[in-house]
């Protein structure tokens, strides 16, 4: 076997065409979008090919998608561009870092942060939302799909209970890791807010989205030149902001078809997990979970060890999330969050799935674990 | 014009017969520092570079043997021509008050005296250069002058490493860990003298590919003072494993311990290295305990210096922050010894004890083994 990439939600191999579009946007469009003269002009008309394509994915319209440098800085926007000092907001404990780590330095800064319990799935207690929400709720902010274990929030039912307690209450969700494997409607959603990245679709790094609804007020967090409808200044990434113009096209190719593909790779996956002795699944299965990341505990082995052995028979994946792998500052906090024990935690493998994926792979990896788990499991002492 | 002059440890200059091969080898050493590219000449326990820029200061300074370098304007043997450059240099001061002037004259041609030489470049300075006065016993800075060929000005000095010149005490096999003690352990060795051949023992899958990056980037932070270095990577997974399932479990460490030691014997004798050198420091784990180092020792032929076995960790942490390897060294990647720690390790082992725990293990194997499958990196200083 070749190489068996198994860490799709750290990052995705970029399609060939993504690639090609990159270094032609490179060679030959380079000149600023915002130039007068006609190389301008036809670099200003790659973005707005660009922005169609993904605004045409979630239903949105075009103004209203501003590009970013990618998923991070998506979530700073969405919650730094609408909230004001002594607002109240309203998250999870299962947040990327990019959301977990701002609020709790706003926190610290006369914000008043409510964080939402998860249960053993991973998913919120509705009722708990509906009885967190004040008078002086301004945002709520929740992930669509949890990048560790992926489980999958009711985001109709959220935006119908905020709805209902407020009118200016803003809902803003973090659809980084379920692009390309949900359908996103912004209109069915009847969310405010929404933050997209490029690389985990098979597009280039350093590019993102934020989609906000026509008529929202957002503060920009850049001051400049006042690219991206003055609220995102900065010359535009034309070559990455292209790049995942054609990434988002090629999501709507065959779109059931990989997700049926990815399903049967985890259920194929799954089934031969219980051949295995003390392994537990710490993805919530059923109908609450995305079925490109399966989040796997093998007991009396960390997670570490268990990732450079797979690396040993060229198997890539990832403990918790790739930035939660180094320790310290970004121990992991999700597995805690959902009743895991800390070795329940510590032993836990992602692997996150992509329909270029195959069976042959999956049934790859089961033989290296099964020959990896008696060697790693022999000193356990 | 300007030059670099370059002071060497007064060490060197007392070896007597052996000063010449002491003072040959710190050239050729500062040769591989800074390239082809400059003239480096000795002359009366001295040495001259013809040329001078911040970055090639910081790269000779870093050369073991020298205790100091500063740069030196070269002007005509023109009493007006060496005031105006003293005046100048004395400008580009900051927070000095006081100052002396002294003149070495080895021109003995020049038609002044040394004091005389001194005594009007001073009054030179006190009169074109504002708040300063002369002290003659306690100056914060000395203005040299030295007439010889050319007249030479100079007056900071930038302090050296010290030490004796790399590679003139012979060569010994450093146990580089990922932690703080071990590269500090080097540098002062290496600052006396010692070669170093560093090897690192990586216990794959147990130990991530970042830990053994860390370890070759510390080598490259020792390698800027030492020039490249050879790295051993020691395949040392089988070798714990099997103590881990054989050996009682008090004993792990120092087992472990002794199995690192030995390994890098044979890297030693390989190498023609003729010492070990750890970053062991008395007391501080379990198996740094006095009885610990006892029986680390006892199946060895060679000695192993412990250069830091005596010293505090706050005293070891300056070390390694002045050498740059701190922040390298606090990365929080797990090297192979902090994997497999016992609830409570021996502190006190029995030599007896250990060697017959040790029976099971058949240890030619494990070291031949362990040799035979030896990764070689050569670690370059840029």
């Amino acid at each position: 076997m070749n190489l068996v990439y198994f860490d799709n939600s750290a990052t995705t191999k970029p399609h060939k065409e993504v690639i090609d579009e990159v270094a032609n946007c490179m060679s030959e469009y380079f000149a600023n979008p915002s130039s007068a003269h006609r190389l301008g002009v036809e670099a200003e008309k790659k973005m707005k090919s660009a922005r169609e394509k993904v605004a045409a994915f979630i239903k949105a319209k075009p103004q209203e998608i501003i590009f970013t440098s990618g998923g991070s800085e998506a979530n700073n926007m969405a919650v730094l561009g609408v909230v004001s000092k002594g607002d109240h907001i309203i998250t999870t404990r299962i947040e990327h870092p990019s959301i977990i780590r701002l609020l709790q330095d706003m926190e610290k800064d006369s914000f008043d942060i409510t964080y939402l319990d998860v249960d053993c799935d991973g998913i919120i207690n509705l009722e708990q939302l509906e009885n967190a929400m004040k008078e002086n709720t301004k945002l709520i902010s929740i992930m669509y799909v949890n990048n560790e274990v992926g489980a999958i929030q009711p985001i109709h039912e959220i935006v119908s209970i905020v709805r209902a307690k407020s009118k200016k209450a803003k809902v803003h969700i973090d659809a980084v890791q379920a692009l390309g494997k949900l359908h996103i409607n912004v209109r069915e959603l009847g969310v405010d807010l929404l933050s997209l990245s490029a690389h985990k679709i098979h597009g280039p790094k350093g590019v993102g989205a934020l989609y906000f609804k026509e008529g929202l007020r957002l503060r920009p967090l850049i001051a400049g030149g006042g690219q991206e409808f003055d609220l995102r200044s900065g010359t535009e990434n034309l070559p990455g902001i292209s790049g995942f113009g054609v990434a988002m096209g090629l999501l709507t190719q065959d779109f059931e078809n990989k997700q049926a593909h990815v399903r049967k790779l985890k259920e194929h996956f799954i089934n031969g997990l219980k051949d295995f002795e003390r392994i537990r699944i710490n993805s919530p299965l059923g109908e609450k979970h995305l079925d490109h990341i399966l989040n796997v505990s093998f007991e009396g082995v960390r997670g570490e060890v268990m990732l450079h052995s797979l690396e040993d028979y060229s198997i890539y994946v990832s403990t918790g999330s790739a930035c939660s792998a180094k320790k310290g500052a970004h121990k992991n906090y999700v597995l805690p969050a959902m009743g895991l024990s800390t070795a329940q935690a510590e032993g836990a493998i992602r692997f996150s799935f992509s329909y270029m994926n195959t069976i042959e792979e999956i049934d790859y990896t089961l033989d290296a674990i099964k020959k990896i788990l008696p060697v790693l499991r022999r000193i356990n002492k | 014009m300007n030059c670099m002059l370059v002071k060497y440890a007064s060490e060197i200059s007392l070896k007597g017969l052996n000063r010449r091969y002491f003072e040959d080898l710190l050239i050729t050493n500062i040769r591989k520092a800074i390239g082809n590219e400059f003239r480096i000449q000795k002359e009366s326990g001295r040495i001259y570079i013809n040329g001078y820029s911040d970055d090639l200061a910081e790269k000779v300074r870093k050369t073991f043997g020298i205790i100091g370098v500063t740069k030196a304007e070269i002007v005509d043997k023109d009493m007006d021509k060496i005031g105006e450059v003293a005046i100048e240099q004395m400008k580009l001061l900051k927070d000095v008050k006081t100052f002396k002037v002294e003149t070495k004259r080895a021109d003995k041609k020049f038609p002044l005296q040394s004091l005389e030489i001194s005594r009007e470049i001073g009054g030179m300075i006190l009169k074109n250069v504002e708040g300063l006065q002369v002290d003659v016993h306690n100056p914060d800075i000395v203005v040299n002058v030295e007439i010889r060929d050319k007249a030479y000005i100079y007056t900071k000095e930038i302090k050296g490493v010290a030490g004796m010149p790399y590679g003139s005490a012979g060569k010994g096999v450093l146990l580089l860990s990922g932690g703080i003690d071990s590269p500090v352990a080097g540098y002062m060795m290496a600052k006396r003298g010692l070669e170093l051949v560093c090897v690192y023992y990586h216990s794959h899958p147990y130990t991530s590919e970042r830990a053994k990056e860390k370890v070759i980037e510390l080598a490259r932070k020792l390698a800027v003072y030492t020039g490249s270095i050879k790295l051993y990577v020691a395949p040392f997974t089988e070798i714990q494993m099997q103590i881990i399932e054989k050996c009682p479990e008090d004993e792990l460490t120092i087992i472990m311990r002794r199995y690192m030691t030995q390994v890098a014997e044979a890297v030693a004798k390989k190498e023609n290295a003729k010492a070990l050198v750890t970053g062991e420091s008395l007391g501080q784990v379990a198996s740094q305990t006095l009885e610990s180092m006892l029986v680390t020792n006892s199946d060895l032929e060679i000695p192993v210096f412990r250069p830091v076995v005596g010293m505090d960790k706050i005293d070891i942490t300056a070390i390694a922050r002045e050498i740059d390897t701190f922040e390298t060294s606090i990365l929080p990647y797990e090297d192979c010894c902090t994997i497999f720690v016992p609830k409570h390790p021996k502190t006190r082992p029995r030599l007896d004890d250990i060697r017959k725990s040790e029976e099971v293990l058949d240890k030619e194997a494990l070291i031949a083994n362990c040799m035979a499958n030896m990764e070689i990196i050569k670690v370059n200083n840029l």
